[in-house]
């Protein structure tokens, strides 16, 4: 939804104000104070985020029936194969039963109210301390949640970053040459383009596996390396490459269109200015006009446009690598619905809250980098 | 109104606008059709029901308009019954109640490739002892094979592909190649023409009777082609678009108009009512969007109405807000809003009556641009198997050709029909948003 809404807001600024933002004489401080506060703000913010995670997760104490039903299996299980209790009579195995199932549940703190229970579920949550799945397991055959989710964390980033890079990149190249050819045939092209940014990234996703992969037989359907692996790390490498081909192309397709747009429109709404008027009467190149005179203020702009953009796709992440059987986190939360494994799921989402904060942080600290109100101090809020 | 038509026929200068209006029509007129042609019981009755809805349709049928594209025609359905045709059965009585039943099904096979699949369903009514049938085909050189003698219960139904003994008859062909094949071609082909399916039959009661159908399942079935559990797919794709339609329009204005409401509400008051609502909106930025619906579609519910709801409620303090706060601090100063203050209106009023209508030609490009990704969000809750259960939509069809490996298997009409519905919704709101934007708000026109 965010890449449809940051075209309309154009110059408007998305992320928060940099607010009065005094003392620290030095740049370097202001940055760093810039930083700590965003970084307190955030924290703030990831707290709540969770803790609504956990509210809408056990809305109606649902989630604890389930954590509840999963004891009394365990204790169930437990108590059948324990061979001490096979000759024991029914009643008195079911009242041991009972007695194990209070004790475990008492263990949980499943006989507090739900306000306490809250803290301890946003403490752990907090800490990662995810529990145990339910049915899944990670590679090395821990039932951590924590352990699956981490195991599945490098893949995932590595697919989002590269991807997320290239498409800044590619975005930010294609905008300035298309806000230097306003008009033109393919500044014309890219307007009628745009409209196909509304899919995301796993509807084209399913286009190109339908071409490259079951037509034309050129790439494979999804995964992450050929099986078995290859042996040397550099034909690791380009098996790794061949299969992340595709996924990067799905994301970059549906967002780039609108990416360009709406940054090319950005590079002419600033081109129009009249200090911009005025290098160009100085003589300056257009290349210096470019780099110093548009480029500049227009990157605080594109910067917290991008960073709608990557929490946009970031959301379609459960899908893209379902499509792409990618062993990312979103497969995991994929497989964890199937399953019906509420701790992963989850702990999914709690991870989910962290990455979109850790974006948002990570890009609030290079909009600080740029945006010379954070470095000089500025009093005014970047509206 | 003359503001209307003039924007209005400034939009018919988009060529965009023109094909996104029509596209949109198109599908309102497609969404209304449906919901008249096949009301909601109807198409939850078709979609849900089993085999005994869909018997006579083939699995995995290509859409029947791929012939048109190839040289060798695919075979369609021929389903045959004595029920409809009574005049392909003869009784014959006897004195001891017992009878004969003479039943002869003749049809032309004209396709040049097999079927898929070859059935004979019997139903038949006896109290004690059941009817005896010995089944054959005659194929156009005149050749009789004998398939299979068998006693029939109330309802039976043989399935003649399936058939081990007729296989090694037919030496070692799988029945659906080997009756319809060419004794003097080398590999197998079609032979064309007239064959017929005789039964004879012995029921040993006083009013006991059988009737036959027989089905033999083609490779092409009705405009868009059938899935694993022999569906017409067209009534998912005719139901996909009212469902489409209403989720992306309700969802687009629900959260449009509540987001406008509360960022007209926090910059008219501003002070700690618009920090507070600055600040909820930064934490609602980094609520996991999608988890958070995943979730409430895995613990408590998937039907359509609730993910709808729980869009809207997330979506109450979306990034919306910021663009329109943006307009509504520029509004705020202008000299009417003064001039409604200094005699005297009310805060509500002023929200409601001056700051809101200011941003509408803003909020419709916006509210049509979001619908497409409200669509594409329902159909990507289908795909992660959370759609609503009961109704067929777009997604769901997706997500069935996904999980039956249609990718793989080459059928790529089932994966493909739901598709570009999908992409040509998409595209046609957000063409006609993208025009709407520049008509309405021309500042973003020219430069």
């Amino acid at each position: 939804m965010a890449e449809t809404e940051s075209v309309l807001s154009k110059n408007v600024e998305l992320l928060p104000e940099t607010k009065k933002i005094k003392g620290g004489s030095s740049t370097l401080g202001r940055v760093a104070k810039y930083t700590g506060m965003r970084i307190v703000t955030l924290a703030i913010t990831v707290v709540v985020a969770l803790y609504l995670t956990i509210v809408i997760a056990n809305m109606g104490g649902y989630v604890d029936e389930i954590r509840r039903a999963q004891i009394r299996e365990d204790v169930g299980s437990k108590v059948a194969n324990d061979p001490t209790m096979r000759n024991v009579p029914a009643e008195i195995k079911r009242a041991k039963i009972d007695e194990l199932v209070r004790l475990q549940e008492k263990r949980y703190g499943m006989d507090r109210p739900f306000i306490t229970r809250s803290a301890t579920y946003l403490t752990d949550a907090i800490t990662l301390n995810l529990g145990y799945a339910l049915k899944m397991n990670s590679n090395s055959g821990s039932k951590s949640v924590r352990n699956i989710l981490l195991e599945r964390l490098p893949p995932t980033l590595l697919l989002f970053a590269t991807a997320d890079i290239l498409l800044f990149f590619l975005s930010l190249f294609f905008a300035l040459i298309l806000s230097r050819q306003y008009g033109s045939f393919f500044d014309k092209l890219l307007i009628t383009l745009t409209p196909l940014s509304s899919a995301p990234g796993w509807f084209y996703g399913i286009f190109l596996i339908l071409i490259l992969s079951a037509i034309l037989k050129v790439l494979p359907f999804g995964g992450m390396v050929d099986a078995p692996p290859p042996s040397s790390p550099i034909s690791y490498f380009l098996s790794l490459l061949k299969h992340m081909l595709l996924p990067v192309l799905a994301l970059t397709l549906s967002q780039i269109f609108i990416e360009v747009f709406s940054w090319r429109t950005f590079f002419l709404i600033y081109s129009s200015e009249d200090y911009v008027d005025m290098a160009k009467a100085k003589g300056l190149t257009s290349r210096e006009i470019e780099s110093k005179y548009i480029l500049r203020p227009t990157l605080p702009t594109i910067i917290t446009s991008f960073a709608l953009l990557l929490i946009g796709v970031w959301t379609g992440a459960p899908i893209l690598e379902t499509i792409f059987s990618w062993p990312g986190l979103g497969r995991a939360f994929f497989q964890a619905i199937g399953l019906f494994d509420t701790p992963v799921i989850i702990g999914e989402t709690v991870i989910f809250s962290y990455l979109l904060a850790m974006t948002v942080f990570l890009l609030d600290i290079i909009y600080a980098l740029v945006d010379p109100r954070v470095k000089i101090g500025g009093e005014e809020s970047a509206i | 109104m003359k503001a209307i038509l003039r924007n209005f026929r400034d939009l018919l200068q988009y060529p965009s606008a023109i094909i996104g209006l029509i596209m949109v029509m198109g599908l309102i007129v497609i969404a209304i059709y449906t919901l008249f042609a096949i009301p909601y019981n109807k198409a939850i009755i078709l979609w849900r029901g089993g085999e005994d809805q869909w018997y006579r349709y083939p699995k995995y049928a290509m859409p029947i308009w791929v012939n048109y594209f190839r040289k060798d025609k695919l075979p369609e359905t021929i389903a045959l019954s004595t029920v409809d045709h009574p005049e392909f059965k003869k009784v014959e009585i006897n004195a001891d109640g017992s009878s004969l039943i003479f039943i002869e099904i003749p049809f032309e096979y004209n396709y040049d490739i097999f079927p898929q699949d070859l059935t004979l369903i019997f139903r038949s009514n006896f109290v004690n002892k059941a009817p005896f049938v010995s089944v054959s085909i005659n194929t156009p050189t005149g050749e009789k094979i004998r398939l299979k003698n068998f006693s029939i219960t109330t309802k039976q139904d043989y399935r003649i592909s399936q058939d081990k003994d007729l296989e090694k008859k037919l030496g070692g062909k799988k029945p659906e190649i080997g009756l319809f094949s060419d004794p003097n071609s080398e590999s197998p082909k079609v032979l064309k023409g007239l064959y017929v399916i005789k039964i004879e039959g012995l029921t040993f009661e006083n009013g006991s009777d059988f009737n036959a159908e027989f089905i033999s399942y083609g490779k092409v079935s009705g405009l868009a082609g059938t899935d694993h559990l022999r569906r017409d797919l067209m009534i998912a794709l005719l139901w996909g678009a009212p469902v489409a339609l209403a989720f992306g329009l309700l969802a687009a204005i629900g959260t449009s108009l509540t987001q406008m409401i509360i960022a007209a509400t926090s910059t008219w008051y501003g002070g700690w009512v618009d920090t507070i609502i600055q600040r909820i909106t930064e934490v609602n930025l980094v609520l996991p969007f999608l988890p958070i619906l995943i979730m409430i579609g895995v613990f408590y519910s998937r039907s359509i109405w609730v993910i709808l709801g729980a869009v809207v409620i997330l979506n109450i303090f979306g990034q919306g807000i910021k663009t329109f706060r943006a307009v509504f601090m520029q509004t705020k100063v202008a000299p009417y809003i003064e001039a409604a203050r200094a005699y005297g209106a009310s805060n509500w009023r002023i929200i409601f009556s001056y700051l809101v209508p200011r941003i509408i030609p803003m909020l419709i490009p916006q509210f049509i641009i979001l619908i497409p990704s409200y669509v594409f969000l329902e159909a990507s809750l289908a795909v992660l198997g959370l759609g609503d259960p009961t109704l067929p939509t777009w997604g769901k069809i997706i997500d069935d050709a996904r999980a039956n490996g249609a990718l793989f298997q080459g059928w790529y009409y089932w994966i493909m029909e739901p598709s570009v519905l999908l992409m040509v919704t998409g595209l046609a709101f957000s063409m006609l948003g993208f025009a709407l934007d520049r008509v309405f708000n021309p500042r973003l026109r020219g430069q």
